[in-house]
């Protein structure tokens, strides 16, 4: 079922892509092919291998259960407030806490993904910033002044 | 001869301490690497690229860490498969079919050790191989027009599509999305934005070390999220290291038939090291008189893959340096970090930057040497390494990531792109579509497009000068039987079992 899905979702956006690449202006001197003829072919080879997974699909894939499915929600949320986090939150605590989330998520253990967490983000930050030179700010700014 | 010359060259640029240290600490960084279950060459290579940007390296100090942490990753890839029978990268498959049940027999020790030297004598003569062949076939690159560009990219893509995959209709879908995305940014030919929905992000086009990092590593972290870090137990006790002679002089034949057969499968744009330890067990298992032993400890069956893969990383590097077509995942990866750092791989790079070329080939010698120390004598350190739990090392992944894009390119939509593209390698992974493809899609997306164009142009529009020359028709011939070929050989290319 996974690739018969698939391949319907390739099918439309392959399809989406081409009506895309059908809208692009050509320029009045543009080369022989233009700009549009590339993106379009290659939409029109992978609309062939959607139709192909949705014909011929391979044996259903062995997809996690839905507490697994949450972890691997949880680990990309903790990742993007991450990206967010790192300048507001300073270095230091941001990546503790991600470095934690992540640990955790692999083996719930407490103890060792605390100790994992803060431990990456000293050893990391000393690393980062006086092996390799980064500015990074271990705080957060308003704290520094 | 010039070829002395060169070396010279190359040894001069290589010897100073600082290369030196470098390629010292890379063999080191990548054997460690390499013995981690699930953390490949590929990985190893992607999550460390950024680094060395934000560490400052020139170009020639760039690509002597990276290939030397890529040497590294291959010799390492055998320790996992030999003590937890889980090969540390893909390559290191069928080491485990050998390696695990003669280990099990009490000679951990021994099957390390020969292992060992196989990857030496195979990384080494091809080493020599890729010194020998990479100026000759520059020469014949610069026969190359666009046409016979095109033709190539075609070759790669589809014998990637071909070998590299169960499923041709999977593997093509993966190109095409690495192709799309190749065609977000603005297009080089007429100067207009393609495909960026106005996102002033966008307008550069994609980083493909963003793809790269988080197709690999930050897919690697969910798969692991995924699985809890199970299977990561030491499987048989390391006993006392000692050198099976016997062993290593009873394979020296095996050893150079696999490096030979493994050079070969390297050089193929897009096959890789994988076919290469593949082709080279294959091969030895059906060429001897008794083969009964094999898949229960033959010391045939772990020096002919272990020669084969560490052979098919050298090979990998011709076509990548001379044609700027990558033979494998990893020197994708690498040839990311040439494009990153302004270098264009191909024939002219032999005569504009020789020191680059020559430095990296002498560094390789030298990483050669330092590997079979490293990983003969002290490898019992590096099977230390196997003892780390993920829920520590992968962590560690994540973060080394974040930081590395991020001093890269400084801007968060990156980071946010680099984690959406973890999430859909992850489901590449779960469906079978391999991302290498995407990756290679996403690299030489734009030179293809390019070459078509401007083969259109010489044309003025005429399809027929894609097949005109030699050159291309073989290469289109090529690509076709390495497409096709694999519906017809599947049954034959199953992957044998261990018998114990």
């Amino acid at each position: 079922m996974t690739d018969r899905i698939t391949g319907f979702l390739v099918v439309v956006l392959a399809l989406a892509y081409f009506a895309g690449a059908t809208t692009l202006s050509e320029p009045f001197f543009a080369d022989p092919l233009g700009p549009k003829a590339f993106p379009m072919g290659v939409a029109f080879v992978a609309a062939v291998c959607g139709v192909v997974m949705l014909l011929k699909p391979d044996e259903e894939p062995a997809w996690p259960g839905l507490t697994t499915l949450l972890h691997i929600g949880y680990a990309v949320v903790a990742l993007v407030l991450y990206a967010y986090g790192l300048k507001p939150l300073g270095f230091l605590v941001s990546t503790a806490l991600v470095g934690t989330a992540i640990s955790y998520l692999i083996s719930p253990n407490v103890r060792t993904s605390v100790l994992t967490g803060i431990g990456m983000s000293v050893g990391l930050f000393l690393l980062f910033k006086f092996v390799f030179g980064l500015s990074l700010f271990a705080f957060p700014r308003w704290l520094m002044g | 001869m010039d070829l002395f010359a060169n070396l010279a060259l190359g040894f001069d640029v290589a010897l100073t301490p600082f290369t030196l240290a470098l390629a010292v600490a890379g063999c080191i960084i990548g054997t460690m690497v390499g013995s981690l279950p699930g953390l490949g060459p590929s990985n190893g290579v992607a999550i460390l690229i950024p680094l060395t940007f934000s560490f400052g390296l020139d170009a020639t100090e760039a690509l002597v860490l990276m290939t030397s942490v890529y040497y590294g990753a291959m010799y390492g890839g055998r320790i996992s498969s030999i003590l937890l029978n889980i090969p540390g990268d893909e390559p290191a498959m069928m080491t485990c079919l050998d390696g695990y049940p003669m280990a099990k027999k009490g000679r951990a020790g021994d099957a390390l050790v020969l292992s060992g030297v196989a990857s030496f004598v195979g990384a080494l003569l091809a080493t020599i191989g890729l010194m020998l062949l990479s100026p000759l076939l520059a020469r014949v690159a610069y026969l190359f027009g666009p046409a016979e560009y095109f033709a190539l990219y075609m070759l790669a893509f589809a014998t990637l599509g071909g070998i590299g995959s169960n499923n041709q209709a999977k593997a093509a879908l993966a190109v095409c999305i690495g192709l799309g995305i190749a065609t977000i940014g603005v297009d080089s030919t007429t100067g207009m934005t393609r495909f960026t929905g106005d996102n002033m992000h966008l307008f550069d086009g994609i980083d493909f070390l963003v793809a790269i990092v988080g197709l690999f590593a930050v897919s690697e972290v969910l798969v692991f999220i995924e699985s809890h870090g199970k299977d990561s137990a030491i499987g048989v006790k390391l006993n006392k290291i000692s050198i099976p002679w016997g062993d290593i002089m009873r394979t020296k034949w095996t050893m150079l038939k696999a490096t030979a057969i493994g050079f070969i499968a390297g050089l193929l744009p897009g096959a890789g090291a994988s076919l290469g330890s593949f082709l080279a067990y294959m091969q030895e298992k059906s060429s001897v008189r008794d083969n009964s032993e094999f898949g229960k400890g033959d010391p045939r069956g772990i020096a002919a893959p272990e020669a084969g893969n560490n052979a098919a990383a050298g090979g990998a590097l011709v076509p990548m340096l001379t044609l700027g077509v990558p033979g494998s995942g990893t020197t994708a990866v690498l040839l990311a970090l040439l494009m990153t750092l302004n270098i264009t791989p191909g024939p002219t790079l032999f005569n504009d930057r020789p020191e680059v070329v020559w430095g990296l080939i002498a560094s390789l010698l030298i990483a050669n040497v330092v590997l079979l120390i490293l990983n003969v004598p002290m490898v019992k350190m590096f099977s230390k390494v196997l003892q780390v739990p993920p829920a520590i090392l992968l962590p560690g992944v994540t973060l080394v990531s974040f930081v590395g894009i991020f001093s890269l390119t400084g801007s968060y939509f990156d980071l946010l792109l680099m984690i959406g593209f973890g999430v859909l390698g992850y489901a590449l992974r779960k469906m079978d579509i391999p991302s290498v493809p995407v990756i290679l899609g996403i690299l030489l997306g734009g030179h293809m497009e390019v070459n078509l164009r401007r083969a259109m142009v010489l044309s003025d529009g005429d399809w027929s000068y894609l097949f005109q020359s030699n050159i291309s028709i073989g290469l289109w011939v090529v690509a076709i039987l390495g497409f096709v070929a694999p519906f017809f050989l599947r049954s034959k290319l199953k992957v044998p079992t261990q018998s114990t």
